[in-house]
């Protein structure tokens, strides 16, 4: 890392200690960034900064919540009805768990498509994975604190999963619970966990930056950076464009928060949890639907597997699989621009997850579209049996088969098609502020 | 192209998805009422709330609690802090602490309390109907699916039994009720409030005017959100206009 000499002596006498100024301006100042990249590039900024507004918004509705059986839906309906502005905090937090989703899973499927998991950023892929586990499970939990009835059976339900590990089931179940049964004790170290988490997900994140600023970042070509003049430096260019979609992004999440605050959840969480009185369906929040999907298709058993199971096992699968997708895919070539037939199966996956996603909201037991031997179980199985496919498969077979198109040279060629000497790129190659 | 035919796929599944949920079980989906605190410039009708506030406290209220409202809230509906006075001075609550003696005692309500709840709690309701609970209504229009129109939908929505369908002993049909039947009696008849504001008291009125005063009971912060939103999303709109300019700007010189 190069070292700056800044003229405030202030900022220089510490610069030598500790030379956090040389290093912001290495990594978030002047780092190069390929000047091709797209508005999908966005998405990782602004998951960062969602991450930070569930924080602080969760830190506040902190002060005013109660982990105890008896009073957080009191609590949480104090919070709306009497604490200043406490409904503003509260719906940016409810909402912001399901923004916080889209931007992640659209920042994944932008991974999926420019290949960006292939080396040499498997790792940075992976820290992904581990993110997005760890989101998973921060939201489950922060689900559960309101107690309303959804909060308690969607607990119970996911909570009773382990019961199906052999030998160990019940004994992990209770031990999770602390207790017989989904109670105080179970609300409790939610909330304590809820509450760390999502620190964890900082540290995580460091480490996926970290990552990154090794690697570079990838691009919509797929094809590495060859020189300065392939790049631009992260600012203004970058701050610039990420800008944009951080405006557009908040007037989205605003949107939900202040015109259909409660379009996103589910009804029954406006209930009080009752133990007594179970749900006629219960349905996980939107972004847990596809796994859910997953859990439910294997109603049969397999082998010495049963079937919960073997349902179980697959769920939890189903995102373990991306660990080992940088060695699954055998292309040598990222991106989807350049191969002509994965980029169908890449639309036909996409397609697959949301087909789980919607037989993750209906019954399992309900016609599909009226036709009466075809129910929506029947079609989780085939979207279960797809999304393996493609992954174990399509994707080895594929790279193998597929032609892939000409490669162009090199990014700047492809943008400026063919003139490499454009006044940015001169002034970056000299390391000069554009 | 194909991204429209995407696109489409993707609308026409989550419309499959969203309403195939009345398929199941034989209820009919809530009436279409448009209401005006629906929308973005969305408020509650006061002169409506106030008489919903009537048939609340005249029919409602003999079963159902408010427990999550208090007295002084009615000010938002545009009630003076002595009307607000006045009507909770006809309750009685417990004191939350005793007396100088160690006694609890019982004394008028005051603006800061809470509604006062017809039951002392869960089974003397359910022991008083039937078995059946009459779930607090503080937020009942966010607790069921299309809450207002439901609200309203059940409360009309009482109908002969249809031909070939079994009676059920103390149950109602209500077709619009999860099930068909209903443990609640049809609560509302004409004239069953007498409006002090001189308004017709038939039973779809005083069906819309309680939910209007529901609908602002379970959302009290809708006004403030629809108004602070209002402020929100034209700085937003104006911001990223600005930084879309801004960033053509910088990147004028890259190609
Ligand atoms: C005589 C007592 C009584 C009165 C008066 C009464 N209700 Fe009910 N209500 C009940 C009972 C009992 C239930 C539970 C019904 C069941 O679970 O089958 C109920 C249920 C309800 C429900 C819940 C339906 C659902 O979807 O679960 C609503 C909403 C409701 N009442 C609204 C009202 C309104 C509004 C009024 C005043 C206009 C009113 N009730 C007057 C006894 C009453
Ligand atoms: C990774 C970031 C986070 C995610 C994805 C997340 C997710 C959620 C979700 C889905 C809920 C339920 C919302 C509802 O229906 O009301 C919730 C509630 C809650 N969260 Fe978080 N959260 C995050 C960070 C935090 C942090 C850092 C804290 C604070 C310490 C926090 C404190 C709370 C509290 C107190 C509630 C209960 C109040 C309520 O239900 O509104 N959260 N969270």
């Amino acid at each position: 890392m190069e070292k700056q000499t800044y003229s405030n002596p202030v900022i220089r006498w510490v610069d030598d200690r500790l030379p956090i100024f040389s290093f912001m301006d290495h990594e978030y100042n002047k780092f190069p960034m390929p000047r091709n990249l797209n508005y999908f590039w966005n998405f990782g900024a602004l998951a960062s900064i969602t991450l930070i507004v569930m924080i602080v918004t969760g830190i506040v509705l902190a002060m005013h919540y109660t982990p105890h059986t008896s009073m957080a839906f009191d609590s949480v309906e104090r919070i709306m009805r009497d604490v200043n502005y406490g409904w503003l905090i509260r719906y940016i937090h409810s909402n912001g768990a399901s923004m916080f989703f889209i931007v992640v899973y659209i920042h994944i499927f932008r991974g999926l498509y420019y290949g960006s998991y292939k080396a040499p950023r498997e790792l940075l892929w992976m820290l992904g994975v581990v993110i997005l586990l760890l989101m998973m499970a921060t939201a489950f939990m922060g689900y559960v604190l309101p107690w309303g009835q959804m909060s308690f059976w969607g607990a119970k339900v996911i909570t009773s999963l382990f019961s199906a590990v052999p030998i160990f089931g019940e004994s992990i179940v209770e031990w999770l619970w602390g207790g017989f049964s989904v109670d105080n004790a179970t609300l409790n170290r939610f909330f304590s966990l809820h509450y760390l988490m999502p620190f964890v997900i900082v540290g995580v994140v460091v480490l996926h930056v970290a990552a990154l600023h090794v690697s570079g970042s990838n691009n919509p070509d797929g094809i590495d950076v060859k020189g300065p003049q392939d790049t631009v430096p992260f600012n203004p260019y970058f701050t610039a464009k990420d800008s944009i979609g951080l405006g557009v992004f908040l007037i989205v999440w605003a949107g939900f928060v202040f015109y259909a605050p409660d379009f996103l959840g589910h009804p029954d969480n406006y209930i009080p949890a009752d133990p007594l009185v179970t749900p006629p369906h219960i349905v996980p929040e939107w972004y847990f639907l596809p796994f859910y999907a997953i859990l439910r298709s294997i109603t049969f058993d397999f082998l010495f597997i049963d079937a919960k199971l073997l349902g179980v096992i697959l769920m939890f699968a189903s995102i373990a699989i991306l660990f080992v997708l940088p060695w699954l895919d055998t292309s040598k070539v990222r991106s989807c621009r350049f191969r002509p037939v994965y980029k169908w199966f890449f639309w036909l996956f996409v397609l697959d997850c949301f087909i789980l996603g919607v037989v993750g909201a209906k019954s399992p037991d309900d016609p599909v579209f009226g036709v009466e031997w075809f129910k929506y179980v029947h079609l989780g199985q085939i979207g279960t049996a797809y999304y393996f496919f493609h992954f174990l498969i399509l994707l080895p077979i594929l790279g193998k088969m597929e032609r892939p198109l000409p490669l162009p040279t090199s990014i700047s060629e492809s943008v400026t098609g063919g003139r490499s000497d454009s006044a940015a790129g001169a002034a970056t190659a000299k390391g000069e502020p554009a | 192209m194909r991204k429209l035919l995407i696109a489409k796929l993707v609308v026409g599944l989550s419309l499959a998805a969203s309403t195939g949920a009345y398929a199941a079980g034989d209820v009919l989906p809530p009436k279409d009422v448009k209401w005006n605190f629906e929308g973005i410039f969305g408020t509650y009708d006061r002169a409506a709330a106030q008489r919903g506030l009537q048939v609340y406290k005249e029919v409602c209220a003999s079963c159902h609690a408010l427990s999550r409202v208090a007295y002084r809230n009615l000010m938002d509906l545009g009630y003076t802090e002595d009307q607000v006075k006045a009507f909770a001075k006809e309750y009685e609550v417990q004191n939350a602490e005793p007396n100088d003696d160690g006694e609890m005692f019982m004394r008028a309500a005051l603006p800061s309390d809470r509604f006062v709840s017809p039951f002392p709690n869960k089974q003397a309701a359910r022991a008083a109907n039937g078995g059946a609970y009459p779930p607090d209504l503080s937020l009942i229009t966010k607790a069921r699916a299309n809450g207002p129109s439901y609200l309203y939908s059940l409360l009309v929505g009482y109908t002969d039994v249809p031909a070939g369908v079994e009676e059920q002993e103390g149950l109602s049909y209500n077709p619009y009720f999860p099930g068909g039947w209903i443990a609640m009696a049809m609560p509302l008849f004409e004239d069953g409030v007498e409006y002090t504001d001189g308004t017709k008291a038939t039973v779809d009125q005083m069906a819309k005017d309680v939910t209007y005063f529901l609908s602002w009971a379970a959302s009290p912060d809708l006004e403030q959100r629809k108004k602070t939103g209002l402020s929100v999303m034209m700085f937003l709109v104006v911001f990223t206009g600005l930084l879309i300019a801004v960033k053509k700007k910088v990147w004028s010189d890259v190609h």
